[in-house]
């Protein structure tokens, strides 16, 4: 009698559980992102920019910016807030782009020389942050702001004052005409360098990997249906499954007909000239891949539980300090990477200057795209790149045609990085108090 | 030795710091058999499992006297895992669980089945191996159904009842492949009445599989329903260990609290009954974290002293700091036929009511200020005394601060080099003086005092109780004192009311046996005399 009880009451339980769609809270949990949304839109529509211009613009950020975004996933899985250390990887993959620069490797070699040299660098960075932050837990967003603002000077103090004092470097590109001191700016497109290295290893047009994603995601959603039944996955749905055939086709069909339809209107037909540096977004692809694969591998799993709750976790035995020392440095070296990146394609790297604001970019991208201080995602962090960068790319004009001045567009850009970043620490602590109360 | 036993404990002895808390215990369990830990308080039960545990705090403090064996072999545990090897499961009172994982994530935590794959075979490392959710799914779902909980295993444990997560907690620990043995630690405290009878027939259907199981509570019909024998604990002492057959709950619970009272002399008891009622309390809720308060009626009349009783948890402590506006607290308080606004500490403060925190180190004192700061600021904030006031200018009175510290130093004998002394640097007895010199200076009314004598030496206790015994008779003061210890209560107080489950069980006068004050504490005094005994 027991047990059938036991069933009643949990069936209602789950319906609890799970209730149906709700559209206030649907609001509630991702009002920053519709907000973004809407503003998004109208900065388009205001700026009065041509579609290519845009379409382009954020094709180059998307590939730019998306690796360092993805790099703060991991620290927010293992409950350690958003990392604003990844300056700190930054200022490794800037050290070893002077070393490389120096030593005049240029292209792919070059580039690959850098990613080398900037891994123990980032890996001894990260272990030191990560050590850091054990001392300071449950303060690791301001902790990790203010690390990087100290290892800003030390980084100043060694580019400033060591090379050239103490470091012999004899190299009048790079050393300021005094002899001591690294210059300003450094351009990476010198004599070939690493300018570029990566993004044109091979570009293609953008509609053409449409159509291949496109047949890519058609096979795969074929394989869930057929697979996927035959080894019983009943969770996921079948409309799940059919909306992503669905989704393939429209990839597929979109792509090819901007491939290979004559009469397209003029606006609509420059768009096929945009370029997928394949590379590249390759390689963010492979990170994303990588922050999927590691939550499902057992150090993922300590991450999530370090996350969830430090104190069960070292009850139950996982080595807490361990865990996030390792998810810091994880993401310490992807950030390192996403510079790498990002220089790559900017082309000059501004020495002192290059690496201090991408936290606050970074961070308020991913906030923008839903995720909070201890929930983020490979999907948020991808939306809050396209939305963040897309409002980056039309405040200006639309400042300019709304106010007649496009330094009130550049004001607002700073304004909604630091705007966005505060509001969404804001709703958050807004949203647990609530939480708190209503229980 | 005729049985083999799955655990033996014999003669336990522990030590902190001097003070003996067990005096050679013995405990042995049988394989299958549901042996029930009862005490009170401070009787030793959970050093008793600390030590089967061998947690941190045992060794670090000169580790402990006696013999642990399972199964016939003497172990020596340094470490909760190395218990869990042994067998040793634990089932915890408060929820090791973590909300946003699945059930099959909590149980399997940190004991995930793995998979290989090509990057784990290059490193030979696990940590880089995939999760195996299809057998940790199956082991879960055994664990599961063993247990009769009908819950898909990849639900979320957040807004599950508490009456699951108990359960969850239990397949955690049967999951593990080779439990001998199994503490819970007080699982029903936290139950509804059913809830609780679904666990205790979920321990008897494992207890058939051969598990040993080790039951602590405090409930005492639920002993009579579920051990098979019972051991009971008195302040670190075996009182008796008997099977379910030869005893019934009156005499547990006798046995439970059993102890020599010394009832002070209370002739003028009869006079005082027909004083007025200074404080009345009608249907009080507060909602303090592990001590609830879920609705109390208490009359104080003026001039007594009122001992509030009952378990650790059942919500006695939450009575003072609802009093006092410092947790969220609905209901109604009248005092002195005034309607006292609620959740307002400053409120209480002014209307004379002063509190003695069971928190000393934490609310009761700023432990980083001198003796004398902490005698008046209460005072100052609330009353502005000594303060030289100039217009709209205060400034402190630091004379007249210091005539009334030393006063208060002799008056309460604070053992201190002078008030200027920070009052980290005090011993307890002395901190606890402080905390009631400051009450006094407010000139309360209505004195709280929570926990007086808690973690402070046997002779400092004495001084605090007659300090408190001395006030009630010289300045007429009205004395609310919680404690969970009811021998104090018995000796100094008028009448008792003892607290379980939120609610006054009943109201005893400290001559009262220890068979009802037992049954009170246990909740069971209702059950058997009907609801007219109070």
């Amino acid at each position: 009698m027991a047990e059938t009880n036991n069933e009643q009451i949990t069936k209602e339980d789950i319906k609890e559980l799970n209730p149906s769609f709700n559209v206030k809270s649907f609001f509630q949990d991702n009002i920053v992102t519709i907000l973004f949304v809407f503003i998004c839109i109208l900065g388009v529509q205001l700026s009065k920019l041509p579609l290519f211009f845009i379409a382009n613009e954020l094709l180059v950020r998307i590939t730019r910016n998306s690796f360092l975004v993805l790099a703060l996933i991991i620290p927010v899985l293992a409950g350690m807030g958003l990392n604003f250390s990844i300056v700190i990887g930054a200022m490794a993959a800037q050290i070893s782009i002077i070393i490389v620069t120096h030593w005049g490797v240029t292209g792919v070699p070059g580039f690959l020389l850098c990613a080398f040299l900037s891994f123990p660098l980032a890996v001894l960075f990260g272990n030191l942050i990560g050590r850091l932050l054990n001392k300071t837990k449950g303060q690791e967003m301001i902790t990790s702001m203010i690390a990087s603002f100290f290892a800003n000077g030390l980084y100043q103090l060694l580019f400033l004052f060591l090379v050239g004092k103490i470091i012999p470097v004899n190299n009048p590109i790079l050393i300021l005409s005094k002899g001591v001191g690294v210059r300003n700016t450094i351009d990476l497109s010198r004599n070939g360098g690493i300018k570029y290295a990566l993004d044109n290893i091979l570009k293609v047009p953008i509609f053409n990997v449409f159509m291949g994603v496109g047949i890519i995601i058609i096979i795969y959603g074929v394989c869930k249906l057929y697979l996927g039944n035959r080894y019983g996955f009943k969770r996921i749905s079948r409309v799940k499954q059919i909306s992503i055939l669905i989704l393939g086709l429209i990839v597929f069909i979109t792509g090819y007909i901007f491939t290979f339809s004559e009469d397209l209107p003029n606006n609509l037909r420059m768009l096929t000239n945009l370029k997928l540096p394949v590379v590249t977004s390759l390689t963010v692809i492979v990170l994303c891949l990588f922050n999927f694969i590691i939550v499902k591998t057992k150090l993922g799993q300590d991450f999530r539980t370090v996350g969830q709750d430090k104190h069960i976790a070292s009850v139950s035995g996982i080595n807490v300090d361990r865990t996030r020392i390792i998810a810091v440095t994880i993401s310490t070296v992807l950030a390192a990477w996403g510079q790498l990146i990002f220089l790559q394609n900017i082309g000059t790297l501004n020495t002192y200057g290059s690496h201090v604001q991408i936290a606050t970019f970074a961070i308020a991208a991913i906030l923008i795209g839903g995720a909070s201080v201890s929930k983020a995602t490979i999907g948020q962090a991808l939306l809050g790149v396209v939305l963040f960068h897309t409002l980056f790319i039309v405040s200006p004009k639309a400042a300019k045609e709304l106010f007649g001045d496009a330094q009130i567009g550049e004001f607002f850009r700073n304004f909604v990085a630091y705007g966005v970043i505060g509001v969404s620490l804001g709703l958050h602590a807004w949203k647990k108090t609530l939480k708190r109360t209503k229980k | 030795m005729q049985e083999e036993y799955t655990l033996q404990m014999e003669n336990i002895e522990k030590e902190y710091f001097g003070n003996r808390v067990l005096k050679g215990v013995n405990i042995s369990v049988k394989p299958g058999e549901i042996h029930a830990l009862l005490g009170e308080n401070g009787a030793g039960k959970s050093t008793l499992m600390n030590i089967l545990f061998g947690m941190p705090v045992i060794h670090s403090t000169g580790g402990f006297g006696g013999e642990v064996s399972i199964c016939g072999e003497k172990i020596n545990i340094q470490s909760p895992k190395e218990a869990m090897e042994k067998g040793i499961g634990m089932v915890h009172q408060e929820f090791m669980l973590i909300p946003g994982f699945t059930l099959t994530e909590n149980i399997k935590l940190n004991r995930e089945r793995l998979k290989g794959n090509i990057i784990s075979r290059l490193f030979k490392k696990d940590s880089h191996k995939f999760l195996d959710y299809k057998e940790m799914n199956r082991d879960s779902r055994r664990s599961l159904d063993m247990l009769g909980i009908g819950i898909e295993e990849w639900v979320t444990v957040a807004g599950l009842p508490v009456g699951y997560m108990q359960f969850i907690e239990i397949a955690r620990e049967i999951d593990k492949s080779n439990i001998k043995i199994l503490v819970f630690d007080e699982p029903t405290a936290v139950l509804a009445e059913s809830e609780a009878n679904n666990l205790l027939k979920a321990m008897k259907k494992l207890a058939k599989t051969g598990i040993a199981i080790l039951f602590i509570t405090h409930r005492l019909d639920e002993v009579m329903y579920a051990a098979d024998n019972v051991t009971i604990l008195r302040d670190g002492e075996l009182v008796a260990t008997r099977k379910k057959e030869d005893t019934n709950v009156l005499e547990l619970a006798e046995l439970m609290v059993g102890r020599k009272v010394e009832v002070s002399n209370k002739a003028e008891e009869e006079s005082r009954k027909h004083k007025e009622v200074m404080l009345s309390i009608k249907g009080l809720k507060v909602n303090m974290p592990g001590e609830e308060v879920k609705g109390i009626d208490l009359d104080i009349r003026n001039g007594e002293i009122i001992g509030i009783g009952g378990l650790a948890g059942q919500g006695k402590i939450g009575i003072a700091n609802g009093l006092m506006g410092l947790y969220e607290t609905t209901g109604e308080i009248i005092l002195r036929g005034e309607k006292l606004k609620l959740n307002d500490t400053k409120e209480s403060l002014t209307k004379g009511l002063a509190f003695v925190s069971e928190d000393r180190r934490g609310v009761g004192l700023l432990l980083e200020s001198s003796i004398e700061h902490n005698v008046t600021i209460t005072a100052l904030q609330i009353k502005g005394k000594f303060l030289n006031r100039y217009g709209i200018f205060n400034q402190i009175d630091s004379k007249k601060i210091r005539e009334h510290s030393l006063k208060m130093i002799e008056d309460l004998d604070i053992r201190c080099t002078d008030p200027q002394q920070l009052t980290k640097r005090l011993s307890g007895g002395n901190q606890q003086k402080v905390c009631i010199a400051r009450a006094l200076t407010l000139q309360p009314d209505v004195l709280l005092v929570s926990e007086p004598t808690r973690g402070i030496d046997i002779g400092a206790k004495k001084l605090v109780l007659d300090l408190l015994v001395q006030l009630n008779k010289e300045l007429g003061m009205t004395i609310i004192m919680t404690s969970s210890e009811l021998a104090e209560l018995r000796s100094i107080c008028d009448r008792i009311a003892i607290i379980t489950e939120g609610r006054v069980e009943g109201i005893l006068r400290p001559g009262d046996s220890d068979r009802d004050f037992g049954l009170m504490m246990a909740g069971e005094y209702h059950k058997i005399h009907g609801k007219e005994a109070i």
